[in-house]
């Protein structure tokens, strides 16, 4: 399992590396490159968000693997004071925002799964994945190398 | 440098070289709007096939970029848009109306004339 990469976020120009760290690591799973750019959207949309509301944090990009399906999971944290309605934010994007209006429900129509915790304490966490599933000649190679490292 | 910009007769070509950042797309819109005045430009075509992601910002930066130069009389047509950003961008549903998309530069520099009554102008 790879490890973590993580991209401090504290200005727009952060969000560079970010995308790009988040379109590798998808391309190295096997996402088409489709994929890669719309989990490279979803990532530039969260973090901005990150950006223009909070003003820091951080940005975790993580390789899932249950078997049949790989999969980038993206972590964005952050210590700001919260969104006030997390269920307007998910489902219309945040009202008192205009400028961002699209972000947080645009990044989920993205992704395949899409969590937001918020809270004054704790601020606020989204995370988000994209899964591919495997094929059967792709699960047959991964099982003998897998027996090929073993053995 | 990462937006290179052409003048071809009275049409800017800019031509964004490397992914944006947001601070620099805006300043690709103030200078688009001050060089359009002060050169008498007609058209802009903005090349975006080097941006790997348009999320909302970069999508309503690029439609501002459009309204503010419509305002100062000149007409812009995006082209260059990645198959797999197009995607993205459907999917995402961003708002597009304003944004004229071609495929090529062959095709902007058509469009322009037609949008600003070229053969017209040349005609009268």
């Amino acid at each position: 399992m790879e490890d973590d990469v993580r991209i401090p976020i504290a200005a727009d120009t952060d969000l560079i590396p970010a995308r790009a760290e988040g379109r590798a690591l998808a391309e190295r799973l096997g996402f088409t490159r489709t994929d890669a750019t719309l989990i490279a959207t979803a990532i530039s949309e969260i973090a901005r968000n990150i950006v223009v509301h909070v003003g820091q944090g951080e940005i975790v990009l993580r390789a899932l693997d249950d078997g049949r399906r790989c999969g980038v999971l993206v972590v964005a944290s952050d210590e700001g004071p919260g969104i006030r309605d997390v269920d307007a934010a998910v489902q219309q994007g945040y009202a008192d925002s205009a400028s961002l209006g699209l972000g947080v429900p645009g990044a989920r129509r993205l992704m395949d799964e899409f969590e937001l915790e918020s809270s004054p304490e704790a601020g606020t966490t989204v995370k988000m994945v994209k899964w591919r599933v495997r094929d059967d000649l792709e699960m047959l190679r991964e099982r003998r190398r897998r027996n090929d490292v073993a053995g | 440098m990462s937006v290179a910009i052409l003048r071809q007769g009275d049409v800017l070509i800019a031509s964004i070289r490397a992914d944006l950042s947001d601070g620099q797309l805006l300043a690709l819109r103030d200078d688009l709007a001050e060089r359009t005045g002060a050169d008498r430009i007609r058209g802009v075509v903005l090349d975006v096939g080097a941006l790997d992601v348009i999320d909302s910002f970069v999508a309503r930066s690029l439609r501002s970029i459009v309204e503010a130069l419509r305002l100062r009389g000149t007409e812009t047509v995006i082209v260059g848009i990645r198959p797999d950003v197009a995607i993205a961008m459907v999917q995402f549903r961003l708002n597009l109306e304003a944004l004229r998309a071609v495929l090529d530069l062959d095709e902007a520099v058509a469009l322009l004339d037609q949008l600003t009554d070229r053969e017209d102008a040349d005609g009268g």
